[in-house]
């Protein structure tokens, strides 16, 4: 089995996939990635299964070698990274050979990047998940020297893709829809919050995101008295003093503080990607409005493979170029009308 | 104890899912309502439902929106509120789980007698006297809220957070206790401590308790507490007897 050996550890990667779903009776939050679509783009680009395991990167990355050469690709926050020296893109695949180093710095924009391989993380699943849910003392962040086992790469011999960018960065209107305690804010509260800019602030974390702005509270009425109850990933909760802050992937299952609403799936990744400043408003869809918004990953994933695009190389930018073996075998011909 | 003396409310909680809540305010009725209708739920296995967790007073029925969508899932479970009559078989399993109550393990028994109207024995005697439920289990992973006290347990939540607490530690608030099992601030006060966990990631059973479960608690001297704690071959001298 090949070997991943983390050489330099930023101090925010651990292994995430599309969580653990199934446990809230129980007190488990699904967890996962910060960032789920960011999964799915990288699934898309190698052509992998996007249940397959990955390295969540908070902010800042860290440098990697493998023992055995397997495609890459790098979603989410767009963080700087070469191979060896050389810049390598975002959202595009690459082939890192064994012992080539892959140095990934800073996020320029985004939170969340993630490191993919093909043939994904393949430490041994806890209740049919390899994601780390630190709150819950499952898994722990991925330190420096510390060597992960990937799974074979399916198609070393894929042509390389890339997908246009997403703009999921830079925050702006959010969608939010209404929730069991919408209710409990008055008229003019809730009109309030969505003509409030924020902000998000320094405090955050895989567990949700705390908002700043000018000034106002957003009490509910009737003060801060209501039962304890079940909670999902976007809620957005009333915390005592006033303050808004957003609930994502390791969210805890019950809460007494009160929601205003909650981000719609589709938007929730501008959360978790929006940086400390990120401005943020928001505003109300009705219930109807949001649940048309509901897409499911297979179909997310249908339409990220679908955008995807070959990689159309010119000879003159490639340094090595008679590494490659540019003639090779025949073929029946019709390859590209193939699916 | 029917659906009519809490008429349920069908809320939307996301985009695939609807909290059924049978209360505002957390009574003994509204929580036996809520653990009911989740099992309820569970056994008529309604197409595209997947996931059903209940809190204290609600239930949340996560549905795949490919599958089926609000207006139906909401029509299905507006035939099951109907039908749902019967509240409480009783619990499956009952727990006793033993307790150290000296000063050393429970730094909050003093503070919290005074509060209750008792000495600091009587409250370990009614504790131990008391058969709880766990009305829900949440905020961290398999820790449960177990109810109700007598009423002068209704003691309010301490508006100074304590920072952390023991593993294990048994606390108190609004007539409820809980087996702590976070790592986070808390307003619930300390009042003994248990070497009971109740989530094990490593196992193959994870979570200890299922809603609706009883618990009795048991006062052990320090002394004994310590050779409990020590002996990992039991998970915390707990006995676990199943009733029906």
């Amino acid at each position: 089995m090949a070997i991943l050996t983390i050489q330099n550890a930023g101090p925010g990667l651990t292994v995430q996939d599309l969580g653990r779903p199934g446990w809230k009776a129980q007190g488990l939050s699904t967890g996962g990635a910060a960032d789920p679509l960011a999964l799915l783009e990288g699934a898309a680009l190698l052509g992998v299964n996007p249940a397959e395991a990955v390295v969540e990167m908070m902010g800042f990355g860290g440098t990697f070698t493998v023992d055995d050469g397997t495609r890459i690709a790098l979603t989410g926050a767009v963080m700087t990274a070469d191979m060896d020296g050389e810049p390598i893109a975002h959202n595009t695949t690459h082939f890192l050979p064994a012992g080539a180093k892959l140095t990934i710095k800073a996020a320029q924009k985004g939170v969340y990047g993630y490191l993919r391989f093909a043939g994904g993380i393949a430490t041994d699943p806890i209740m049919g998940s390899r994601a780390a849910h630190l709150t819950a003392g499952i898994g722990a962040r991925l330190e420096t020297g510390d060597t992960l086992p990937l799974g074979p790469d399916p198609d070393r011999m894929r042509a390389p893709r890339k997908l246009p960018a997403t703009d999921r960065f830079a925050g702006g209107t959010i969608r939010i829809m209404p929730g069991p305690q919408t209710d409990f804010f008055g008229q003019e509260t809730k009109r309030a919050f969505c003509a409030t800019p924020f902000k998000r602030s320094q405090s955050g974390n895989r567990q949700g995101i705390k908002l700043e702005h000018g000034g106002g509270s957003f009490a509910p009425e009737g003060g801060l008295t209501q039962v304890s109850d079940l909670i999902v990933p976007g809620d957005i909760q009333i915390a005592g003093e006033g303050i808004p802050y957003i609930l994502l992937a390791e969210c805890q299952t019950i809460g007494g503080y009160p929601r205003i609403g909650s981000v719609i799936p589709a938007d929730l990744p501008k959360i978790a990607q929006a940086a400390p400043g990120t401005p943020l408003q928001f505003t109300f869809l009705t219930v109807e409005e949001a649940d048309a918004t509901a897409i499911s990953q297979e179909a997310q994933l249908r339409a990220l493979t679908k955008m995807c695009q070959p990689i159309v190389r010119d000879p003159h930018d490639i340094a090595d170029l008679l590494r490659y073996q540019l003639i090779s075998g025949a073929t029946p011909g019709d390859d590209l009308e193939r699916p | 104890m029917t659906v009519q003396d809490h008429t349920p409310e069908i809320l939307p909680l996301g985009v695939d899912g609807v909290l059924v809540r049978f209360a505002k305010e957390l009574t003994e009725g509204a929580n036996a309502l809520a653990l009911s209708f989740r099992d309820h739920v569970q056994e008529a296995q309604v197409d595209g439902v997947t996931e059903v967790a209940s809190s204290l007073v609600s239930v949340r029925v996560g549905f795949d929106p490919e599958v089926t969508n609000r207006a139906t899932i909401t029509q299905a479970l507006g035939s099951l509120l109907d039908q749902h009559q019967s509240v409480d078989k009783g619990p499956r399993r009952l727990w006793r789980i033993p307790v150290a109550f000296g000063e050393e393990f429970a730094p909050q028994l003093n503070e919290v007698s005074v509060l209750a109207g008792l000495k600091p024995q009587q409250a370990v005697a009614e504790i131990e006297a008391t058969t709880v439920r766990v009305i829900a289990i949440g905020f961290a992973p398999g820790q449960p809220y177990l109810g109700m006290l007598p009423d002068h347990w209704n003691i309010p939540r301490q508006t100074e957070l304590t920072k952390s607490l023991p593993r294990g530690a048994l606390i108190t608030a609004v007539r409820q206790l809980i087996i702590w099992a976070a790592d986070a601030p808390t307003g619930w006060r300390h009042i003994g401590q248990t070497a009971f966990r109740v989530y094990l990631p490593e196992t193959s059973t994870p979570f200890a308790f299922e809603p609706g479960d009883a618990v009795q608690f048991r006062a052990v001297s320090d002394t004994d507490f310590r050779a409990i704690a020590a002996d990992t071959t039991t998970n915390g001298g707990a006995i676990c007897k199943v009733l029906r």
